[in-house]
């Protein structure tokens, strides 16, 4: 049987495409629910703030960001600022996007030497899978991409991460499982520097936010990164799983302390989660949004766009 | 934002007054407080509303104990009901059929299958005293297969061996016979990771189920997942006749209101948790800390459990001697205790599951941080032996020494000096209880220092 990855790489529709597809079949119960909340409702009144309250909610925004955005609506249908449900759904959908203000930038490398980017979260994110489809993205833009399988913890996940290596045709630093990550990632960076690498995109073993000795690790591999390359890592990404619920604000909260997270990956967003507790993260932490995750195959990796990303949520609400 | 539980349905119960039982009115407030815990907990939406009004049945009524407030007499209705709807303690699996007994594992990519067929088949074997084998059918995800042989080898599990161009339909039919032919007793089959709304991925695990015809056929969900949980449990339930739930990554710090969604959506019980990243760390599940932990009111028995494991016991039992022997418990003993909460995680990770401390502003937290104890940590080194036995030599000269020399203000070893009073006036009160008691009602003490806010 071929590799599901391999298998959707040919034929590949057009960026847009993919990404609202991805999108559109998550967001199929969303949209529908919203659009029917919209056309039933000629009106305003507080059924229809309930039901959009209700949405939000469903859609992992947490108690916090869904009150904040009601109450905003709230405040402009008792100013008449809004007179008919479509007004209130184009208000909904500025104050989302508002709040994914500076949200979406592109993940820029530009500095001199091999530029790192050290992958992080909690177990079962979808680091190493994140990893694969990034070293894809980068061989697209033409530039040389090391992988190092600093995830020596999890059995096969250096196996796994190598798959992935084979699949984009990019060499895999790697030791055995139970080896030291810090050491993997630091040869991995010196065979980048002497080969000449653009990109060493170094994985890490899953850790739960609140295991203070794991995260200690993170710093360590940091630190030693550091002996070599003061700048390094140039980007930092924390690896968010979409069904996760507000859980991904103390998952953000506690790699941030941790290590200098710059920007954050939000993956499996092709399932039925609706990956709302992004809104809470940038609401409260201010990070960038990189990528999204919208599929096993290895172009399922989409640059984030704010706009796409809430006009799919509101998709055929008109 | 949402602090404390207990606090806030104290204040919203408060103005209940001297009436004796709980009624429509007096309650409205207090609820809202409680349906805000559940979804800030990530209880599906729908799941909270069901969950609601059982609460308003229940409470309704329901007098005011004489031993309780208001509030707890609420909070007890709020945690029995949410005991009820978790379900029992778990009963384990139940493996009569005619061996093998087949256990599918089904769920979302990185819900952590693999990894629970592992520890599901050391837990067997260790406590079933089981054969157990293990199979994967995950022909996708790659070196999934490779991850559960490594797995089934350092636990001394058979494995089948199985590989990417075999049909999961071929695998899982071989993996049987050779159950049957080797006489295991049981045969775990990890499955790939797959979204409840790929169709064809949900046929092949159907078709699966089908050819295996399992015994159980568990749903393993992540701890951390939210409102989604109830989406898909109730399409994989659709799917599949579920027999039961592993909730993993329970030692996360998520309020896993996931345990909830899935426990009412399915009906299915919760059997077991997963608790840690080595092999042994699948527990059989208990609703009553989970229920608390949903509710933000901590989970003790962890910290209990956390504090017997990492608690060094020979100086807790030496000291628990000391005091009850009307001993004082000098600054050393509490250098002590200082080291040893170090070791837990530190005061901040002790806290998330306290009872009432779980949500406390982060403000707090920072306050209380490690830091502040490395400080007392260094001051209590700047002494001398002397001064840590008898903390009242410690003149107004001495107090500039030990300020110098741990880099702190006289101001933080006059603060060190007040809390070390208080907590001496504490252990001679619980002189007489056990030695941990005294170190958990200790670090309660520590906690109030100062006169905190908290």
């Amino acid at each position: 049987m071929d590799n599901v990855a391999d298998q959707a790489t040919q034929g590949k529709p057009g960026l847009f495409a993919r990404l609202k597809q991805g999108l559109a079949k998550t967001r199929r119960g969303f949209s529908e629910q919203v659009t029917a909340l919209f056309l039933g409702a000629k009106v305003i009144d507080q059924t229809l703030l309930d039901s959009i309250e209700t949405l939000l909610i469903t859609s992992d925004f947490g108690v916090s960001v869904t009150k904040g955005v009601i109450d905003r609506l709230t405040q402009q249908v008792e100013r008449k600022d809004l007179s008919d449900a479509m007004a209130l759904k184009n208000a909904l959908r500025a104050h989302l996007l508002g709040l994914l203000q500076n949200t979406s930038s592109e993940l820029t490398l530009d500095g001199p030497g091999p530029q790192v980017i050290l992958m992080v979260g909690v177990n079962g994110a979808g680091k190493t899978t994140t990893a694969g489809k990034l070293a894809h993205h980068f061989k697209q833009q033409n530039r040389s991409v090391l992988l190092a399988a600093g995830d020596t913890f999890r059995a096969a996940a250096v196996e796994q991460l190598k798959t992935w290596g084979e699949r984009n045709d990019v060499a895999v630093i790697a030791q055995h499982t139970g080896a030291d990550s810090a050491s993997v990632i630091f040869d991995a960076l010196a065979a980048a520097k002497s080969r000449a690498f653009d990109v060493l995109i170094a994985d890490t073993a899953g850790r739960l936010q609140n295991k203070k000795n794991l995260m200690q690790e993170l710093e360590k591999i940091v630190r030693v990164i550091r002996r070599q390359d003061e700048t390094a890592p140039h980007s930092v990404l924390l690896v968010i799983d979409a069904t996760t619920g507000q859980n991904a604000i103390a998952q953000a909260q506690a790699f941030m302390t941790d290590v200098e997270v710059t920007g954050l990956v939000l993956t499996k967003l092709d399932g039925t989660a609706k990956g709302g507790v992004v809104f809470a993260l940038t609401e409260a932490l201010g990070l960038p949004i990189h990528f999204v995750g919208i599929g096993e195959a290895l172009d399922d990796l989409k640059p984030f766009d704010a706009e796409l990303f809430v006009d799919a949520i509101l998709q055929g609400a008109d | 934002m949402f602090d404390n539980l207990t606090r806030r349905v104290s204040a919203a119960l408060g103005q209940i007054g001297g009436k004796k039982t709980l009624s429509e009115d007096n309650i409205a407030e207090t609820l809202r407080e409680v349906r805000l815990a559940l979804l800030d907990a990530d209880v599906a939406l729908a799941v909270v509303q069901d969950f609601m009004d059982r609460i308003r049945q229940r409470a309704i009524g329901a007098e005011v104990g004489a031993s309780l407030s208001p509030a707890q007499s609420f909070l007890k209705i709020v945690n029995e009901e949410l005991v009820a709807v978790l379900g029992g303690a778990s009963e384990g699996l139940d493996l009569n059929s005619q061996p093998p007994a087949v256990i599918l594992l089904a769920g979302l990519q990185g819900a952590g299958k693999t990894t629970t067929a592992a520890k599901l088949g050391v837990w067997l074997k260790q406590r079933e005293n089981k054969q157990v084998m293990l199979v994967s059918t995950d022909v996708y995800r790659p070196a999934a297969i490779q991850q559960l042989q490594t797995l089934a080898e350092s636990a001394g599990l058979h494995f089948f061996a199985s590989s990417i161009d075999q049909a999961p339909e071929q695998i899982a039919k071989d993996a049987l016979q050779a159950a049957k032919r080797q006489f295991v007793d049981v045969l775990i089959v990890d499955t790939a990771g797959r979204l409840a709304i790929d169709d064809d991925m949900m046929q092949e695990i159907s078709k699966l189920h089908g050819h295996l015809d399992p015994v159980e056929t568990l749903f393993v969900v992540d701890a951390m997942t939210g409102q989604d949980a109830a989406n898909t449990a109730k399409q994989f339930g659709e799917v599949l006749p579920l027999t039961g739930v592993v909730l993993t990554k329970a030692d996360g710090d998520a309020r896993g209101g996931a345990a909830l969604s899935v426990r009412q959506v399915t009906g299915r019980p919760i059997k077991f948790i997963g608790q840690g990243e080595t092999i042994e760390a699948l527990e059989l599940f208990h609703p009553d800390r989970i229920a608390s932990r949903i509710l933000g009111m901590g989970d003790v028995m962890s910290l209990i459990e956390e504090a017997e494991q990492k608690i060094d016991k020979d100086k807790a039992t030496k000291l628990a001697k000391k005091i009850q022997k009307g001993r004082n418990f000098d600054l050393s003993d509490f250098r002590d205790q200082i080291q040893q909460m170090n070791n837990m995680g530190g005061l901040t990770g002790m806290l998330d599951k306290l009872p009432g401390m779980g949500n406390m502003a982060e403000t707090a937290k920072a306050r209380v941080d490690q830091q502040n104890f490395g400080q007392l940590e260094a001051m209590i080194n700047s002494m001398t032996p002397k001064e840590r036995s008898f903390p009242d030599l410690i003149s107004g000269s001495r107090k500039r020494r030990i300020a110098r020399g741990s880099g702190t203000e006289i101001q933080d070893v006059n603060r060190l000096l007040k809390q070390h009073k208080q907590m001496q006036k504490m252990m001679k009160k619980l002189g007489k209880k056990g030695g941990m008691t005294n170190m958990m009602r200790g670090l309660g003490g520590m906690m109030n220092q100062g006169g905190r806010p908290f």
